[in-house]
């Protein structure tokens, strides 16, 4: 997981400070201001529309209850406080993406403020304060004949996007090093995903980043100039930016320079952040308060509702499998990653399966084949039922480990009742002492020269007695037992 | 002959005398006679009007008794309310073709009555101004004398019904844009309690202060047409849930026993001679119907217009936004964007549309927005708190609707005049209250219009006063030369 840091010079001068904004869009099933769909990637442009998302003349907006909702979930996730009090304001620009000229965005009274996110870096517990968690609305999309808007010969303009449910989260300047800022974005996903209101899809936009950074004199008080780095669509281009950026911002100060406040945009390709605008071009964005919409006031009723109705998040929950099933913190940590993992094992683990066996497969082949397959275990042919069936056999003894992990394999993709097919190609371990005994006899007469160096003392001389009498079994053979077995009449002969 | 009201006509349909499509072939010659002078219409919508007068004389033959009052009676709708498919220009150059995909509340409500839309009256470019001057597509006359303008923003749905062309129109008033040219044109124009009528399909203006309304002969017509098109409407969420009183219930209760006050403030130094007589006169025949009549004050009223025309322009700035030739209206091509987006609006926008946008985008800036904007804000609250304290001793407040009767075209041509024309209408948009213009006289040929205000959802209060006076008077019945001319 974690990249190799490349730590700039200089840090031993200079402190890092990085704020973060995150933009999350909200997994509501209609826009943010009227009954369109949401979903704006599998329609044909422009299908998800109306006049209302696509700014016509004459329409007005009304509030999506259910992305308030999402918000209030998420700002009670973040330990945010929940003003009664909350309205909607116009941020105002032209942009061809944004068809009324303003964007309903919330700006001196939010839907919650003041917030805290806590995650551990390399062993050490961060907290990063939350400023605010407010709701917009979210641009269309430009297509553009030519790299960007300005030298392009033409641009097409798809508006499904236009008015999907945008929360924005914004952090406060607590993080000190790449390293937290990615760590606070993937804590920061896991929860929102977690929580149901966002799906976290860094490269479809559908989770976006950007970042305020300044550097300052170690031991000073007051903030650097403050640079904000856009344009970073993974974690690893989050972290490569802001190593890239402290870099610049090193070397201008280093060589007795000063830094200028602007917009830089990171260039993947190039590995380095270039200039978008400096400060005296900044929008004066005349915010006001978005007369088509009246305040809302939020119940305290209302908001303890939200709280209760919180999925347990994934630190605690982390820490419950931890208490509850007596994993280690690894394992709990992989087996809570996403609250679909969390669910697997708990419905393994309920369906009766040992809380070991269940962590170590799960976690095991289970999560390779999901990653080769690229298909989560809910969404494949066996299913968490499935492999509560297959690994109940295992449990009870029935099939052994090879066999278990070659039916797994088969049924991830295909599907199948493991039971059945146990029973039908006739996989049942072989653990009959008699039988067994009978093959192990014949496996030393057999192998008269393994049996001689086994004892005299070479222990790998077994393997090759073992090998007989598993493949004496097609493969079937309860094998710690054929090694007791052969232990056990080695010794006696 | 004089013409007819919505009452009478809604009788005529069902005793046979006439059908929806006479009365449509009759407005439309009307129309056809009169609007060489007056441009009253930006356009005519006559394949949806036979279509809509076809389907009223099947409801009335079928349904006669459950029919709306309205079904089957023309009328006209200022050209800033979107109907679906018929061309919705707000009176601008940059709207010039745009066709609404849809059809507005307030109006799909009157369809759904069985209204017959005649046509999209002349306004003034996005309802800014107070003498449809500021129209892209030329001014339109006042049938009382057509050198002279029928006010504004609504000249067009005043005059049509003010020429006999159709019994009643819907306006829309941010400032006074329905009571002002009603009282030029000396008709009735009500402008509703905001909330009251949703605003969903309304070009916008200033959102927090406009509201559509009705034009129509008489206050019961003005009553019938409000009735129809007010109520909560689930996409305009600044429309009120609470249910509409039926302001026919209340309509003739008279008067007696009413405290009205007038506002000191309201007769002042700029009202024409005239007018204050027309009005002191109304005030005596209210008095003789049995209303107390006492003098109040609205002390913030010489505020009030700087007020306005912060919050207004301010609103249209971001409003006005959305015309930026990408999607819909006029564009004026250009290599590069900014340069598309500065020659369309260069092109699109009239002086007086554009001077608002700076005003507004000026009072919005970062550094200005606390001494102009917020401030404003605070003083509109005042403006809405003196308007409490004051119907805490008046049930209704009477005043003048306009210092001055219709001025000739061209004579106001500084914006500050101009702007004078509203400072007594538009207290009432900034405090949110109902507000009516009835017909209270006559200077040299000119009509005069008594403004009644009431308090918030007190709109069936606005109308009882309004229609006590005029059934103890006679001025709406004189029809204007053009309504007497083309009769």
């Amino acid at each position: 997981m974690t990249e190799t840091a490349t730590i700039p010079a200089g840090l031993d001068r200079y402190e890092v400070v990085i704020g973060l904004e995150v933009h999350a869009q909200l997994l509501t099933r209609s826009k943010m201001f009227c009954p369109c769909p949401a979903d704006y990637t599998s329609a044909a442009p422009n299908e998800n529309t109306c006049p209302v998302c696509l700014g016509l003349p004459g329409v007005l907006p009304t509030i999506n209850q259910q992305a308030v909702e999402y918000t209030v979930r998420t700002a009670v996730a973040l330990h945010c406080d929940i003003p009664v009090f909350t309205k909607f304001d116009r941020k105002n620009y032209f942009y061809p993406d944004l068809p009324k000229g303003y964007q309903i965005s919330q700006y001196d009274l939010p839907l919650s403020v003041n917030g805290h996110l806590e995650f551990p870096v390399v062993g050490e517990t961060v907290r990063c304060g939350i400023t605010r968690v407010h709701l917009e609305e979210d641009t269309g999309t430009m297509h553009h004949a030519g790299d960007v808007l300005q030298s392009a010969t033409s641009s097409l303009i798809d508006l499904n996007r236009s008015g999907v449910p945008l929360m924005e989260i914004v952090g406060e300047p607590d993080l000190r090093t790449p390293e937290a800022a990615r760590e606070y974005l993937v804590r920061l996903r896991q929860i929102l995903m977690y929580i149901g209101v966002n799906d976290g899809n860094l490269e479809k936009g559908s989770f976006r980043c950007d970042a305020n950074i300044s550097l300052r004199p170690r031991g000073a008080q007051e903030l650097g100039v403050k640079v904000e780095v856009k344009n970073m669509n993974s974690f690893r281009a989050v972290q490569h930016a802001l190593e890239s950026e402290i870099e610049r911002q090193c070397g201008v100060l280093d060589a007795g320079g000063t830094l200028v406040q602007e917009t830089r945009g990171w260039v993947e390709t190039q590995g380095r952040t270039i200039s978008q605008r400096s400060k005296e071009q900044a929008h004066d964005y005349r915010y006001f308060p978005e007369p088509d919409l009246p305040p809302l006031h939020l119940d305290a009723a209302f908001v303890e509702r939200m709280r209760a109705a919180l999925p347990e998040l994934p630190e605690a929950r982390a820490l419950r499998f931890r208490e509850q099933y007596g994993l280690s913190a690894y394992d709990a940590a992989v087996l809570t990653d996403t609250r679909e993992d969390a669910d697997t094992y708990e419905a393994l683990v309920g369906s009766g399966l040992s809380a070991k066996l269940a962590a170590n497969w799960q976690s095991g082949d289970v999560a390779a084949l999901a990653n080769e397959h690229r298909m989560p275990l809910q969404h494949s042919g066996l299913g968490v039922d499935g492999l509560a069936s297959l690994l109940r056999l295992v449990d009870a003894g029935t099939i052994n480990g090879p066999t278990a992990k070659e039916l797994l394999a088969e049924l991830y993709v295909a599907g199948g009742n493991p039971e059945a097919l146990v029973r039908d190609r006739g996989l049942a371990q072989v653990s009959d002492t008699t039988e067994l005994s009978a093959l192990v006899d014949a496996a030393i007469a057999g192998n008269p020269a393994a049996a001689a160096d086994f004892r005299a003392g070479k222990q790998q001389a077994l393997g090759q007695m073992m090998r007989a009498v598993k493949d004496a079994t097609g493969g079937k053979a309860d094998m710690p037992l054929v090694n007791r077995l052969l232990r056990e009449r080695l010794a006696e002969q | 002959m004089t013409p007819r009201t919505i009452t009478e006509l809604a009788a005529a349909l069902r005793d046979g005398s006439t059908t929806p499509q006479a009365l449509l072939a009759d407005a439309q010659a009307r129309v056809e006679q009169t609007d060489k002078d007056l441009n009253a219409y930006l356009s005519v919508t006559r394949e949806l009007a036979e279509h809509q007068a076809d389907a009223a004389a099947r409801t009335l033959e079928e349904h006669p008794e459950t029919a709306s009052p309205l079904c089957g009676i023309p009328m006209a709708l200022k050209d800033v309310l979107c109907v679906d498919g018929i061309e919705t220009t707000a009176g601008s150059k940059i709207l010039s073709g745009f066709k609404p995909p849809y059809t507005g509340t307030a109006v799909q409500r009157l369809f759904d009555a069985g209204a017959v839309c005649v046509g999209k009256t002349n306004c003034d470019e996005f309802a800014m101004g107070s003498s449809t001057e500021n129209s892209a597509y030329g001014p339109v006359g006042n049938p009382w004398d057509i050198e002279r303008v029928p006010g504004g923003s609504s000249g067009g749905s005043a005059a049509t019904v003010a020429a006999g062309s159709v019994p009643y129109s819907l306006g829309t008033d941010t400032g006074g844009s329905i009571r002002q040219p009603a009282a030029l044109c000396g008709v009735v124009g009500f402008k509703p309690t905001y909330g009251r009528v949703s605003r969903y399909g309304l070009i916008a203006f200033a959102s927090s202060l406009d509201q559509i309304g009705p034009f129509a002969r008489t206050v019961e017509d003005a009553a019938l047409v409000f009735g129809a098109i007010a109520g909560h409407d689930p996409c305009d969420s600044t429309s009120e849930p609470r249910g509409v009183e039926d302001p026919l219930a209340s309509l003739r209760a008279g008067v007696a026993g009413m405290r009205l006050g007038i506002p000191r403030e309201y007769l002042g130094e700029g009202t024409e001679p005239g007018v204050r007589a027309s009005v002191e006169a109304a005030f005596r025949v209210l008095e003789a119907q049995g209303a107390t009549l006492q003098e109040v004050s609205l002390p913030s009223t010489d505020v009030a217009l700087s007020v306005y025309y912060v919050i207004a322009p301010a609103e249209c700035s971001s409003n006005l936004a959305r015309y930026d030739g990408v999607r819909f209206g006029s564009r004026v091509e250009r290599a590069s964007l900014t340069d598309m987006y500065l020659q369309t609006r260069g092109a699109g926008f009239g002086n007086e549309v554009k001077r608002r946008i700076m005003l507004g985008t000026y009072a919005l800036s970062s550094g200005y927005y606390d001494a102009y904007y917020r401030q404003a804000q605070k003083v509109r609250t005042l403006v809405s708190q003196e308007f409490e304290a004051v119907f805490k001793e008046v049930d209704a407040i009477v005043c003048p609707t306009s210092p001055s009767v219709a001025f000739p075209m061209g004579s106001r041509d500084d914006p500050l005049s101009m702007y004078m024309c509203d400072a007594v209408t538009l207290p009432a948009n900034l405090a949110g209250v109902p507000g009516i213009s009835v017909p209270c006289g006559f200077v040299d040929g000119l009509p005069v219009g008594l403004q009644v205000i009431a308090p918030r959802f007190e709109d069936a209060r606005v109308l009882r006063v309004a229609h006590a006076y005029e059934q103890a008077t006679d001025f709406h019945t004189v029809p204007s030369p053009y309504a007497s001319r083309a009769a």
